[in-house]
């Protein structure tokens, strides 16, 4: 990679800049304005911060302007499923943990509390 | 040719570097989705997050990283002037965020919501203090930077220095984004 496709133009930083923009007032307005379904609003921020996310690695960081091997996006993507691992694997090992440590009669009520299933 | 390949592998090294830096970030994100709930009795994300405020510490940091990004280019076609103006903005912005960070914490402490309280409050002063001081270390590297610019010039090695921290900058607004979709957002108002 070389360093001087780092920088970039400035086109491109507009363009990050304006997207970026949109993306993080949408995200603002969808939580603060009931604009959606309640139910729907967690997968739609999220969705929102992960666009961005790729907006600003074009853009700002450009991951895709590498050339030759790839070794920056290789290591990013590497690391990128250990996050995901660490992430997922602890909030899923301590939600089972919870159950499993609480008293054996509570945890029908609490798994359908946490679902949303109890009333 | 031997500038360019020295470019190269810097870049690299501090590529990985950041990447090491995500692995803990995520390691604090995990803590906190998995404490965020365990609030003891007190303060709830609800109560903390203020939306406005958080929108414009949102849009503040993500003006300087797009004005690094243009202090980037002007070092790089050797506009001396232009480049420690768009440094000069981007500390100010950077300092401007971590003032407006420490309000809130000190206002939260002052209530007596310190990071003693609960677990939620400790992994939540953990993942954004950890965010805030990551900043502060990057307005101190510009400064050091813009004292480099001042006594060598715009020289290849000043310049890469300059392109390393934009990187470092931009990334910390990347880490951003996730605070205040995943903390602030998804917590407070969702």
């Amino acid at each position: 990679m070389s360093i001087n496709k780092r920088e970039g133009t400035m086109s491109s930083y507009i363009t990050g800049f304006v997207l970026s923009i949109i993306l993080t007032l949408s995200s603002y307005l969808v939580v603060t304005q009931n604009l959606i379904p309640k139910e729907m609003v967690i997968a739609v921020v999220i969705f929102l911060a992960l666009l961005q996310f790729v907006v600003q690695a074009i853009f700002f960081l450009h991951l895709d302007k590498e050339t030759g091997p790839r070794w920056n996006l290789i290591v990013f993507l590497s690391t990128l499923s250990i996050v995901i691992l660490v992430v997922i694997g602890s909030i899923w090992i301590m939600t089972h943990l919870n159950y499993n440590v609480m008293p054996q009669e509570d945890v029908g009520n609490y798994i359908k509390y946490d679902e949303g299933i109890a009333k | 040719m031997e500038e360019q390949k020295k470019d190269n592998s810097v870049m690299l090294g501090f590529w990985i570097y950041l990447m090491t830096d995500l692995l803990m970030f995520a390691v604090l994100f995990a803590v906190y989705a998995v404490l965020r709930n365990n609030t003891y009795g007190g303060i709830t994300i609800r109560e903390i997050f203020n939306p406005p405020f958080v929108l414009v510490e949102t849009l503040i940091l993500l003006t300087s990283s797009f004005v690094c990004g243009l202090a980037m280019m002007a070092a790089h076609v050797q506009d001396k002037k232009k480049t420690v103006i768009y440094l000069i903005t981007t500390i100010s912005l950077g300092l401007i965020f971590v003032g407006m960070e420490l309000y809130e914490f000190s206002r939260l402490i002052s209530e007596g919501n310190d990071w003693t309280k609960s677990a939620f409050l400790s992994s939540f002063f953990t993942l954004t203090g950890t965010h805030g001081l990551h900043i502060l270390i990057g307005c101190i590297w510009i400064t050091i930077l813009l004292i480099h610019i001042a006594k060598r010039g715009l020289t290849p090695s000043t310049t890469r220095k300059i392109t390393l921290a934009g990187l470092f900058w931009h990334f910390l607004d990347i880490v951003w984004i996730f605070i205040f979709t995943i903390v602030y957002l998804m917590g407070g108002g969702a």
